[in-house]
């Protein structure tokens, strides 16, 4: 096996090996070492902030880790934001303690340690949505797979996909391996994808972005895509479905588009100066049948709707507040939005909650719906507008999942009935001859 | 990385040598997967059965075999479920992989620390991952060696 370069410290990474800060430091500072000897990398570099996903509960090992960083003195070098949970600590009675005493025990517990670790307590998968967002080339710690590829394409900020253990030892020693996409070398453009045969007005509707990201998740895996072809003006929640459904459906961790994210102003920039390894032009009935996956339910009865995969941002309420004002969904339907506690208190300032409360819309925080008994318990076609929600739901919940706008997923849940927009799925639409 | 003699003859072909992530000496009987598995959502760590229900070895249980995958797939979750199998002992004994997984290999270090479990974890390469099948049984050392044997 051919000889590796030793990995090069500096003074306090090899004070913490030596036990200087504790046991759990130590071992903190093991776990980043191995990580860097796996990646090859010859040297660690500085990290800024971490948004950390081993505060999710899955089985007493996660619990362990927790207590055992907690009792051994381990103490946050960055600054370090929480996921999502399995349960909600606010809305506790969205999954109460009795549906299952070990998993939503163990689920608390786990909340309440990384507390204790000094973690901040946003429990959001969207954490960018949050004030005080990392800068371009800033090197962070990001694991939920939608915050990676917006940390990285959206803002420039540099992560790697990090996994549950290292994400927190990376923040307790403020280090991560420097390799892949915190390199200069792996956030170069490896493929072109060029949209000139999608119609100009579908790539500014809110469904394309999610369909985009669902087609560019399966077409390039885990390589760098480079998208041309987005309108300039595509707004956060629009790349925040394309990140999303792209980290769903293939492994995407960084895509750049052109004139619209921040290391993609041209082409040059985008490939570092070499020339695309393949290039795609978009075929629009391959995005149709991309669409189309999406809904494994047809038109009939709808029993729920579900919106917030990610965490629905304040400009998404922005959207919905105006649509529901003064409707009341259907009896037999049930709606939910998932979002962020920070997000709800800006609602709620704004005044919108009685809203959606009189509208019959339920506003859940700190978790997901997938975790949500009222949607475990469901049955039948759910409507949503996230590509990443209908992509994950089948193998999660026995449900049918419906893909469509937000404005026909509010239309359908006051007529307890899947509605589709005509104009938005015409061939015409889409660049296909019906 | 030096070669060992282990004075025993060997077992069947020539020991495939392989790139070790964690360490560890361990005997079993492989289970060989056709592809990834997530060990967040795709396996069941109370029972040790995979459960995708897209994945070719659907049903099989990994409990105290020698695991060859090409690699883990997607989930952030995957250390904290190979941890989790660990221990319930419902893991694998050692873990052969196609490629460096650092999910896999940060599962079987805090594993290691927290349960005092050692589950290696090593990288071969395609062609001689192709040379395991289900059923053979397999050792490796601390070393990285992994002597093939197989029935009949």
């Amino acid at each position: 096996m051919s000889a590796q370069a030793p990995l090069l410290l500096d003074d306090r990474d090899r004070a913490l090996l030596d036990g200087s800060e504790g046991e759990a430091m130590r071992f903190a500072m093991q776990v980043v070492v191995r990580a860097a000897e796996i990646a090859r990398a010859e040297r660690l570099e500085d990290i800024s902030f971490a948004h950390i996903d081993a505060c999710f509960y899955n089985g007493q090992a996660h619990v362990d880790f927790a207590r055992y960083m907690v009792d051994n003195g381990a103490r946050l070098a960055v600054r370090a934001w929480t996921n999502t949970s399995l349960v909600s600590q606010i809305d506790e009675e969205i999954r109460p303690r009795e549906d299952d005493p070990v998993v939503i025990g163990g689920a608390r517990l786990l909340m309440d340690l990384y507390e204790r670790l000094g973690c901040e307590p946003v429990w959001t998968c969207a954490p960018y949505q949050l004030p005080e967002r990392p800068e371009l080339g800033e090197h962070i710690v990001a694991s939920e797979s939608n915050a990676v590829a917006f940390y990285n394409s959206v803002i420039g900020a540099r992560s790697n996909k990090y996994g549950d253990y290292l994400d927190v030892c990376a923040a307790l020693v403020g280090r991560v391996p420097y390799a892949g996409l915190h390199t200069d070398e792996g956030r170069r453009g490896e493929l072109l994808v060029r949209l000139d045969a999608v119609p100009p007005a579908l790539r500014r509707e809110d469904i394309f972005h999610h369909v985009l990201g669902h087609y560019l998740g399966r077409l390039a895996g885990s390589r760098v895509a480079v998208i041309e072809g987005l309108p300039a003006d595509s707004n956060d929640d629009q790349l925040k479905a394309v990140s999303a459904a792209a980290a769903a459906s293939g492994a995407v961790a960084l895509f750049h588009a052109l004139g619209v994210t921040p290391e993609a102003p041209d082409a040059d920039t985008a490939f570092q100066g070499r020339a695309p390894a393949q290039v795609v032009d978009v075929d629009p009935a391959a995005l149709v049948e991309a669409r189309d996956s999406l809904s494994v339910g047809g038109a009939g009865t709808l029993a729920m709707v579900a919106l917030g995969t990610p965490h629905f941002s304040f400009t998404e309420f922005e959207r919905l507040v105006p649509l529901i004002d003064g409707r009341r969904v259907h009896a037999d339907t049930l709606f939910y939005v998932s979002t962020s506690r920070h997000v709800r208190a800006r609602i709620e300032r704004q005044g919108w909650t009685p809203i959606l409360e009189r509208a019959g819309v339920r506003v859940i925080v700190d978790t997901c719906t997938y975790f949500s008994p009222a949607v475990r318990g469901c049955r039948g076609r759910v409507m949503t507008n996230s590509a990443k929600w209908a992509y994950y739901a089948p193998g999660m919940l026995p449900v049918e999942p419906v893909f469509g706008s937000l404005e026909e997923c509010v239309e359908s849940a006051v007529r307890g009935e899947v509605w589709r927009e005509a104009r938005l799925w015409s061939g015409d639409a889409w660049g296909v001859r019906a | 990385m030096e070669r060992r003699c282990l004075g025993r003859a060997r077992v069947s072909d020539a020991p495939l040598e392989a790139r070790v992530l964690h360490a560890g000496s361990a005997a079993g009987e492989a289970l060989v997967l056709d592809e990834p598995l997530s060990f967040w959502g795709g396996f069941d760590a109370a029972s040790g059965i995979i459960v995708d229900r897209h994945h070719p070895q659907r049903g099989a249980s990994i409990a105290g075999r020698f695991l060859v995958l090409p690699e883990s797939r997607g989930s952030a979750g995957t250390p904290a479920g190979v941890a989790e199998a660990v221990r319930r002992g419902t893991g694998p004994v050692g873990i052969v992989l196609g490629r460096a997984d650092m999910n896999v290999a940060i599962g079987a270090l805090v594993a290691a620390k927290l349960y005092a479990i050692e589950v290696p974890v090593l990288v071969i390469g395609d062609a001689e991952r192709s040379r395991v099948r289900t059923g053979d049984r397999l050792r490796s050392d601390n070393h990285g060696m992994i002597y093939v044997s197989r029935a009949g």
